[in-house]
């Protein structure tokens, strides 16, 4: 035997055991969820690689089989060849359409129903009540606005564990996708629009977040911490957020909208009224004269009957504007 | 009034690379372009270059001229893949890498856009040119003119693309400048601008392509080659083309409304202004899915031709393969919403799209099992285009694994954009795509040049191409789950990433050495072919009609037509042994033309007049464009005939002895 041939395994075998050693102690957090949405995700991909693997494992083992056996320089299966062999064989045919097909149909109701059960924006189930979360991606870092709680902050949004949080989320940028991998999956965020999440946290801890969507030259710096603390502590922190920082009026924002990346945390007291809202509309309708929206395209937003804007959601039809 | 402005547009002195890397890159091209000039014309070839090559109408030359063009877009590619591992390696915590933000971004856009459109694409095309009209047993194309204006057009949108580099810059909007960031707004500059025009261009010439070989396969197939009687490749070439006739005109009209929004001030995807970005994504998309097929139809064709002659067999479950084909055809539309299961959509929206594109890994399957019942009692001969297939096998059923998981919506919530996407499309298109091209390469340029490639070489390319890709993009797999998401050009340093990017970095340069021993197998093989000519013009004992004729073959590429009797037609002739009775006829052969150089060459005026907003240039260049294609369309005078004596002399004169092409 040729000791060449064995080479590419033991090359894989290098491969795998430096991959091993390398991975002992490394932070994988899709791997190793910190919140039920993640490890539901988590459990949909080991499933379907498991049925994946009734048919990948016969690829391997056939592939490898035939090759070594059905080798022209292996004179003793020669007997065996027949050039024009066809297997004519409706039986075997069908055994290869019908064995995937099997395994697509459970995937097919596996992912019917994972896309049911975790659709991102149906609410977690909890005894606690949820705590909404207004998100804001910006040129470049991330605005995060508590309604009920009256603060803002930027590139830090701080939670409660064990308590599932709304967040609905929105661009004043170009888009975005919103990701905090140890929690659970993403969610798109685009200018003029709303979508929604749900996430939760079943213990304390700092997870790194970031926006899984290019957006400009600032991109990479749109990292984020997503921290998770005790009922009290989230307290506290609501309250020296309360007491020492600035208010987040409209020109504040403005201010803080300007292009920026590798932003520092920093925490604001009593965002303005609706600013959500207001950043949707402004989108939508710019201010600075760009369109004259009355005169160009007939079409007068804000008096529209039946139209509200505030609920431009990603599942909301975009409006239909008739001539007048 | 400005004149400056409106001659020269947005063309100044300022648009010149200000930073040391991109100027290297753009000396390093133009040196290069240069070089090869001034070699032509040292060698004295340009005569021959012009007559022989640029003005050819023969299917087999242009193959090679989209081959050639591929293959210096694939280093240019490659290149980018290599300065951006080298960014990620070295751009960590504190320290900043070696390229700017926006210069990193221009390069993973031009990385993603040029692999695809100017490598891939011309790879395909190029093969298809070369095999299709002999597999089918037919002298030329369907429109031969057509044909050599599909390349020149994309020859342009070439340059087009790679201009950019020294005027201006290039797109940072990602390989599918999704919108609002590719509008005016954010996207200020010509990069986005070079990006829609070249592709336009380059895919206004596929249309075309795509609508020539599928005429082609329906309509100057050999006596007796029925639809059933095809050779595989030809199924799957029909496939491929009937997706590009249905989704091209979605690129065409998504680039157009994307063009009106950037240069007439509209607003069909901005943010505000009722424009709708996800309009654009789903509709780019709608095109992008089809597109990905369009790719790998043509590589499972070859590996259908490929695996049954190595091993010596009849393919095993023709009727499933053309089945499947056909089955991927049809769902290669109905699952263009998969990549952004993010966006927000409805659960049954998701998971209807999910299905489908779990339902497309059934056929895909069905082709695996196939391949490998091919060799099943076979006698497996291992030459180069096999081992392809075995490194096809191996790693596209792992990336299909990784497709399937990504295919399930929740678990694209936690995947999607991550490295993890990116190790799997990877995956998919270079053991997929490219191992098949080069298995169709290595297996057919035998037939086109007249002799064999050096083998030892193609081994090393090989192994280089397997070990490399799994190192460069195993890391990415790992990365993903660490909560990698792609296109980061900086990153902090408590993450861990930066090991498996420097490993990632090494894996592109192992595949760089891989590449390089391609070059070198080229360059050993024609300073070698006199001793390993084919003489018999089927070298591999092959079973389709390509190899009946001589290699390389007469510019008509079969003095005799042939005529088909079963599947396999030159196998079954070989077995049965060929008929004696020839007769010769009169052969109509198209004259070669400058006009598709003509015509791509103001149309490339037309680009470059739009994209710095040199209104006159623009309008001459499509003025131009317009007024040569009528003059060719009304030209008479655009055939010869080979007699019927000229034709039986030829034959004579050659015997069975080879007639090299002239290198």
């Amino acid at each position: 035997m040729n000791w060449r041939y064995l080479l590419p395994y033991a090359a894989i075998l290098a491969l795998a055991a430096a991959t091993a050693w390398y991975l002992h102690g490394a932070s994988l957090p899709v791997l190793d969820p910190k919140g039920p949405v993640g490890a539901a995700e988590l459990r949909v991909m080991i499933i379907t690689v498991l049925l994946c693997a009734i048919v990948v494992v016969p690829v391997f083992i056939l592939l490898f089989y035939f090759a070594w056996k059905y080798r022209a320089g292996n004179t003793a299966t020669h007997v065996d060849h027949s050039p024009d062999w066809d297997h004519d064989n409706w039986v075997a045919e069908t055994i290869w359409w019908l064995v995937p097909a099997a395994i697509i149909a459970f995937l097919a109701v596996l992912a019917w129903q994972s896309s049911y059960a975790l659709d991102p924006y149906k609410p977690l189930a909890s005894a606690a009540p949820p705590l909404t979360v207004q998100v804001v991606a910006l040129d470049w870092k991330w605005l995060f606005i508590y309604p009920e709680q009256g603060i803002a902050s930027v590139n830090l949004v701080e939670f409660p564990a064990d308590v599932p949080v709304h967040f609905e989320l929105t661009a004043d940028a170009p888009m975005n996708s919103f990701w905090v991998p140890s929690l659970g999956g993403q969610i798109m965020v685009m200018p003029g629009m709303e979508t929604q999440l749900n996430l939760m946290a079943s213990g304390v801890g700092d997870f790194s977040g970031s926006s899984a969507n290019i957006s400009g030259d600032g991109f990479s710096g749109m990292a984020f911490t997503a921290r998770a603390v005790t009922q009290s502590e989230f307290d506290a922190w609501v309250q020296s957020a309360k007491d020492a920082a600035r208010p987040l009026t409209l020109d504040a924002y403005d201010a803080l909208a300007k292009p920026s990346s590798y932003d520092p945390v920093s925490l604001y007291a009593a965002p303005d009224e609706n600013l959500f809202e207001t950043i949707i509309d402004r989108v939508m309708m710019p201010a600075d004269g760009a369109m004259d929206m009355n005169n160009d395209m007939n079409m007068d937003m804000p008096s529209m009957p039946g139209m509200d804007m505030h609920s431009m959601d990603m599942r909301m039809p975009m409006p239909v504007t008739t001539a007048p | 009034m400005n004149w400056a402005a409106l001659i020269f547009g947005k063309l100044s002195w300022s648009v010149f690379p200000d930073n040391p890397i991109a100027l290297g890159g753009a000396a390093f091209m133009v040196c290069c372009a240069l070089l090869v000039l001034a070699l032509i014309t040292y060698a004295g070839r340009w005569k021959w270059l012009w007559s022989q090559w640029l003005t050819s109408l023969d299917p087999k030359r242009i193959g090679v001229m989209y081959i050639a063009v591929s293959g210096v877009m694939l280093v240019r590619g490659g290149i980018d893949a290599l300065l951006m591992r080298a960014q990620q390696a070295t751009s960590v915590g504190a320290s900043d890498g070696i390229l700017a933000a926006n210069h990193f971004q221009q390069i993973f856009s031009a990385h993603g856009s040029i692999m695809i459109f100017f490598v891939a694409m011309g790879f395909m095309f190029g093969i298809v040119n070369l095999v299709l009209p002999l597999q089918i047993g037919s002298r030329d194309v369907a429109f031969p003119f057509l044909n050599s204006l599909s390349f020149w057009l994309f020859a342009s949108g070439a340059v087009l693309i790679n201009l950019s580099l020294i005027l201006g810059d290039f797109s940072t909007a990602g390989w599918l400048a999704y919108p609002p960031l590719s509008e005016l707004a954010y996207s200020p500059t010509t990069g986005v601008d070079y990006w829609l025009w070249s592709l336009q261009i380059s895919g206004l010439g596929s249309l075309l392509a795509g609508l020539n070989f599928l005429i082609t396969i329906i309509k100057m197939r050999a006596a007796g080659m029925t639809p059933m009687r095809m050779p595989v490749f030809v199924w799957s070439v029909a496939g491929s083309m009937s997706l590009v006739v249905f989704a091209f005109p979605i690129l065409t009209a998504t680039l157009a409304l994307l063009a009106l929004d950037r240069t007439l001030g509209m607003h069909f995807f901005t943010a505000g202004g009722g424009g709708n970005m996800m309009m654009y994504v789903n509709l780019i998309w709608a095109w992008g899915h089809p597109e990905v097929y369009i790719l790998i139809l043509p590589a499972f064709g070859i590996f259908s031709e490929v695996v049954p002659v190595f091993s010596g067999k009849k393919l095993a479950g023709y009727f499933s393969m053309v089945l499947s084909i056909w089955a991927i055809v049809f769902l290669s539309f109905l699952v263009w919403l998969h990549h952004f299961f993010t966006m927000g959509a409805e659960a049954d929206v998701n998971a209807f799209f999910g299905i489908m594109t779990a339902v497309i890994a059934i056929p895909t399957g069905v082709k695996i099992f196939n391949w490998l019942f091919t060799m099943y009692r076979g006698r497996i001969r291992f030459y180069t285009p096999m081992l392809w297939f075995m490194g096809f096998v191996v790693l596209f059923t792992l990336g299909g694994v990784a497709g399937v998981v990504l295919a399930e919506p929740p678990a694209d919530y936690q995947l999607h954009n991550s490295l993890f996407l990116v190790a799997h499309f990877h995956t998919m298109i270079v053991s997929g795509v490219l191992f098949g091209y080069f298995a169709g390469i290595t297996y057919w340029l035998p037939k086109i040049f007249g002799f064999r490639l050096d083998e030892s070489l193609g081994r090393k390319a090989f192994w280089c191409w397997l070990f490399g890709f799994i190192l460069a993009f195993g890391p990415l797999y790992i990365l993903g789950f660490m909560g990698a998401t792609r296109r980061l050009d900086h990153y902090a340093a408590g993450l861990g990433w930066q090991p498996l990017f420097i490993v990632a970095g090494i894996g592109v340069l192992i595949i760089a050495l891989g590449f390089a021993f391609q070059v070198a197998q080229l360059v050993r093989s024609i300073r070698q072919r006199r001793t390993a000519l084919d003489t018999t013009g089927d070298p591999w004992d092959g079973r389709t009609l390509e190899w009946s004729t001589a290699s390389p073959p007469p510019a008509h590429n079969f003095a005799v037509l042939p005529t088909v009797h079963s599947l396999d037609a030159f196998w079954a002739a070989k077995q049965e042994g060929t008929p004696a009775d020839v007769r010769y006829e009169d052969i109509h052969m198209p004259k070669n033309t400058g006009a598709g150089i003509v015509i791509a060459g103001f149309v490339f005026l037309f680009g470059f007049g739009v994209v710095w907003h040199m209104w006159w240039l623009a309008i001459f260049g499509i003025a131009g464009a317009f007024i040569s294609a009528l003059v060719r369309t009304f030209a008479e005078d655009t055939e010869y005939v080979l007699s019927a004596a000229e034709v039986e002399a030829q034959e004579k004169a050659r015997g069975r002895a080879p007639a090299l092409m002239p290198l």
